[in-house]
Order: C-alpha cells, then structure tokens, then sequence
C-alpha cells in the first residue's frame, strides 16, 4: 500500500492531483460535455501522451525533443495502417483496378499490397507494431546520438531535422503512404464502426485509461533513483559520469520510452479522429507539444495534461472565431510561461493551492524541482 | 612485456597534445599503496590535464596510465570509475536540486544500470552507509537540505563524500580548499589525513600551507614535466623549483 502510494502516486499532493485528474476526465467531462466535444476533447488528450512523454524526456532528463510529433506519427500511421487495410476489403474496393489495396495505392498504379503493409493485416501484430516499432527508432537515434554525446541544441535540431524528413518522405511516396492526404476514410476496428457514438465513446474511456496509465507508470520512474539520475544528468552530466554511470545508456532509455508513449497517443489518435496524415509529424505538431509541456509545467506529469488541454481548448475556440490572431495568442503565451512562471501551471498550483487549501502545506515537502537552468552549453533552454 | 608494477598508479611516458602543444610531455609518474601525494605547480602546468587524463576524461595522445595494473587508456569513463578511481573536480559538481542524501544516494555505488536504477531500494544498508559516510564529511546534520543552500567549503566536502561512499582505490581531488575559510582549511585537512587510510590519494592544491599539513609526497609540475619530486622539504629546497614557481 504504502509502495502504491509513494512510488505510483507521489505523495498527499501528486495522489490529490492524480485523483483530480481522473475525476475530470472520466467523470465529469463525460457528464457535461456531448460526444461530439467528448470527441473533441479526447482528441486533445492524445497529445497529452506526447506532453507527458516531453516531462521526462526535457523537464527532468533536461533533453529536448523537437521531434515527437514523429513518434506520435509513427503510432498513428501503424493503427492507420491496420484500419485502411481493413476498409479495403476486395468487396468495397471492386471498382479499383486491383481490388483488396487501399485506394491511394490504387490510384498511384501500385498493384500489390507492399510487403511492409503486410504486418498490418493482424491486429495483435499492429499492436505490437506501434508499442516497438516508433521505440525502436528512438532506440537507434538515441544510441547514435547519446554514445557520440550529442546533446543540447544540437540534439534538438536533429530530432526536428528528423521530423521533417519523415514528413518529405511520407509525402513523397504516396503509393505507399497516402502522400499529402494521409490515410483517410477509416471505417471499421474488426468489424465495429469507429465512428459510431458507443465507439467514440469507448475510445474516450480508453484512451483516458491508458493516459492515466502512463502517467502512473512515470510517475514510478520518476519516483525511482532512475528519476533522481534523470534530474543529476541535467544538471551535472560530468559528474554522473565520473561516478560510474554510462550516462548514454539513461538517455537512450528514456527517450525510447518517451517514444513509446508518444506512439500510444498517436494510435489513440487514429482511433478518435478517424484518419492519419502528415501534418501531424512535422515540426509545427512537434513544437506544439513542447509549448503544451511547458505551459502545463515541464516537470510536471499532471500539468502536462492540463496545458494540453487548455491550449488546444484556446486553440478551438479563438481559432473559429479569430483564425489570423491565434498564433500570436499561443507565441505570446509561450513567451510569457518562460517569463512570468516558468514552472507552467503546475508551478502556479504548487505556489498558490497550499494558500487556498491549507490542508495540504503539511507535507508540501514535495519535491520542488526549479526549473532547467540555462548553461553555457545552452542545454535545457528553450 | 610484463610491465606490471606494485604501483597502485604507474604513468609512463604520458603525452598529450592539444594542436601540437603539450600539455603534458612524456611524463612518468608512480603512486605507492596508500600514498597521499600533491602536485603543485603554477598555472599551465598541465596538473588538472593529468587528472583528466587518468579519469579518461582526456584521451591520451600517447603512453600508458596503469591502475592496478589495469590499463586506463582505453576505457570509458564509467569503467574506470567502476575500476576504483574517484575524482573531484575543481567547482564543486553536485546535483544543487538533490537533497545531501539523495546526491550520496546515487553517487552509492550499487543500481547503475537502467533496470538496477529502477529497482534499486533505499534499505537499511545504504542507509547506514549514507549516515557513516555524512558523519565524515561533518553534513550528518544535513542530509535533508537542497545540496544547492550548503556553503560552498559545505559542496567541497559533499563531493569528496560522493567520492568516498564508493570506496575508490584511488582519490583525485582537484583543489579541494579552494574558496575555504581557514576553519574550513583545518577540518578539511584533517578530513583527508582520515581518508587517506586503505587508499591512495593524489591531489592537486596551491595552498602551501594545506600542502605541508597533508602530503607524504610532493610533485612539482611545469609546462607538463616533473621538475622535482620528493618530501615538502626537498622539493621546497630544489633551486629549479625556487625558480619557476615558489620564488615569485
């Protein structure tokens, strides 16, 4: 019990957070709010998997991604994957030249199925596909990068380096990707409709389980002296070193990790919204995930979750009613975030709710990280 | 060839060269069993570099630095600290938002690889040894403050306290007194003439006075050569050494 309690909730103030969490979003949102916003808003917790992915990856490994978007992709596309192939059965795809091959591949003169869609026939193999794959990429970037002692800046342009490749490439190879369009027209999960309401609403429910989930899991990670070494490689690379550890095998751990939960998100994502494309892996998607981190309060599980949601929310609304002025709104808040209360929301919540709350400024003795310092590296700046 | 040594450190013909200069030039070094040895020497002399040197810090351009009898050279970082060489850098390098225990935590030398850092528990062993080790370096009263609000002669002993708890063979401390009070001096002293028991200490410092309170042994070191080797006296004596650096 008590394991439960320290290491997966963090304490009196992370369980309250934790709890608060899970009330809002399996219960009250559900009460409140119809499927088409339910919908909505379970769209926006999907990147909440990619901002909780950026807290341990930047806010306590001090490593900053620009490139989660490519992960978050690489998950949706495997889920767009399986269901394409399921949409293009031989019956619905009769008028095609080659029945049985999503319809892009159709129009691009392709004429079988290419063997890396193969896989993606089989449900559990698609599951497995999105769990090791998207990780096993970070796997490889991390191992080439972190043993080479890349970091910093540096590493951060290579990761967004990266996203854009990916993107030139799916849009390049339209026959086998979808180009441009992204896999589009998702109908059934064996055999039940996605977009049905006891679908969508399964899918919510779910996909706010599994973020739970997540954070959980972090949480424990964060809890562990692993989580100790993520903050001490941050701040004194060197000196974790020169006490017997390979820092570069701690970095290739995480950021894999990082991006296996990113890849869960983008499934999930497929899922709810019903198609896939390009302009969810590039840098612009990327970035966005770090202001949604940031916002949320970079070292904070919890607080990644509510940035993401209050921006995409702001997103949503100003964007319908003021298209041009939105992104100045979100370059503005981003700028003050790092200004005024560098700590995100999550900082907001732990200098002001002990004041409003006085039952929780007992044990208040939650860590209290301050934020990454700028070093003459430049690593940890924004 | 058997080069093996009794020595517990053995340099030989050591050269680095940083774009032709070097920094340290065909040096031969040897560190006795439970040797407390200083080198001194004035600024450029290539002290700090032979530090890096032996934590691999610093790859060698040329020679060899046996610990042991292990062969240092080509080993990565880690695998030397694992070795038993422990090293302190000149700024105090702790982790400033880590409570005294958890930087004496994971300086414990158990749980360092990914999954032992996962499942690595705070029991009562490391506990102990935490305490043991805190009561040394005089923070026993401190272990739950931020690393960060210690004084800075506070950090100093921090790190050497990170060093100790992995029980190295060899100690390298690199100007441990620096920015001390005189207070501070003293108790440090005394904190190394302690540790230097079952171990070999090498350590680099200006202040004289520290120097003649600690060593067994002293080195002088110019443009990366030994200029003189031997007891305080000795080497305060050599005229060579009267030149470059004590005369100024």
């Amino acid at each position: 019990m008590n394991f439960v309690y320290e290491k997966l909730m963090g304490g009196k103030q992370g369980l309250l957070g934790f709890v608060l969490l899970a009330a809002l979003i399996l219960v009250i949102m559900p009460m409140f709010f119809d499927i088409f916003r339910l919908n909505l808003i379970g769209k926006y917790l999907t990147y909440a998997f990619a901002a909780v992915s950026l807290v341990l990856l930047w806010g306590y490994g001090g490593i900053l991604s620009l490139g989660q978007g490519v992960f978050f992709g690489l998950g949706g596309y495997g889920m767009a994957m399986f269901l394409k192939l399921e949409a293009s059965s031989p019956e619905n795809t009769k008028i095609q030249s080659t029945p049985g091959i999503p319809d892009f591949m159709d129009w691009n003169q392709i004429t079988e199925l290419p063997w890396f869609w193969v896989p993606f026939e089989s449900f559990t193999l698609t599951i497995i596909a999105i769990l090791t794959l998207p990780a096993l990429f970070a796997y490889i970037i991390g191992k080439a990068m972190f043993t080479r002692r890349v970091g910093g800046v540096y590493f951060a342009i290579i990761t967004q380096v990266i996203a854009v490749i990916l993107t030139i490439l799916i849009v390049g190879q339209q026959g086998f990707t979808g180009g441009i369009n992204g896999i589009t027209d998702l109908r059934t999960l064996n055999g039940w409709d996605i977009t049905s309401d006891s679908a969508k609403y399964f899918f919510y429910f779910l996909n706010a389980g599994l973020l739970l989930t997540v954070i959980v899991i972090s949480r424990f990670i964060l809890t562990s002296k692993f989580g100790s070494l993520l903050l001490a490689m941050r701040d004194k690379e060197d000196r974790v070193r020169f006490s017997g550890y390979d820092v570069a095998h701690f970095k290739i751990f995480i950021f894999s990790f990082a991006a296996m939960i990113s890849a869960i998100g983008g499934a999930m994502f497929t899922l709810q919204v019903g198609f896939m494309s390009p302009s969810f892996v590039g840098i612009v998607p990327s970035i966005e995930m770090v202001i949604f981190a940031a916002v949320g309060g970079r070292i904070s599980l919890i607080g990644a979750v509510y940035g993401t949601l209050m921006i995409n929310a702001g997103k949503t609304a100003f964007s319908e009613s003021f298209p041009e002025l939105w992104l100045f709104l979100m370059g503005g808040l981003f700028i003050s975030v790092v200004m005024f209360f560098p700590n995100g929301l999550a900082g907001l919540w732990n200098d002001y709710a002990p004041r409003v709350f006085p039952f929780l400024k007992e044990k208040a003795k939650t860590k209290d990280v301050p934020p990454v310092v700028t070093d003459e590296t430049g690593k940890g700046t924004v | 060839m058997d080069t093996n040594t009794n020595f517990t450190l053995a340099i030989e013909d050591l050269t680095v060269s940083f774009d032709g200069f070097k920094a340290v030039d065909a040096l031969n070094f040897y560190l006795d069993k439970n040797e407390l040895h200083v080198v001194i020497g004035p600024n450029g002399a290539g002290k700090t570099t032979v530090l890096d040197l032996i934590c691999g810090k610093t790859k060698s351009t040329e020679g060899s630095i046996k610990f042991l009898n292990k062969e240092l050279t080509k080993m990565a970082e880690h695998e030397i600290v694992r070795a038993g060489v422990g090293r302190k850098f000149q700024t105090p390098s702790i982790y400033e938002n880590l409570s005294v225990l958890e930087n004496l935590e994971i300086s414990y030398p158990y749980g360092r690889g990914v999954y032992g850092s996962l499942t690595f528990k705070r029991n009562k062993t490391v506990l102990d040894k935490i305490h043991e080790i805190a009561k040394q370096i005089m923070l026993d009263d401190a272990l739950d403050t931020e690393a960060g609000l210690l004084s800075h002669g506070q950090k100093q002993w921090l790190e050497i306290g990170m060093l100790l708890i992995q029980d190295p063979q060899l100690l390298m401390l690199d100007e441990p007194v620096a920015g001390m009070s005189v207070k501070e001096r003293e108790q440090t002293a005394e904190l190394l003439n302690k540790i230097s028991e079952g171990r070999s200490v090498l350590v680099i410092e200006h202040d004289m006075e520290f120097v003649e309170r600690i060593a067994d042994k002293v080195t002088v070191l110019h443009q990366g050569k030994i200029l003189a080797t031997g007891d305080m006296e000795t080497v305060q004596n050599d005229p060579k050494v009267i030149e470059v650096y004590l005369g100024h």
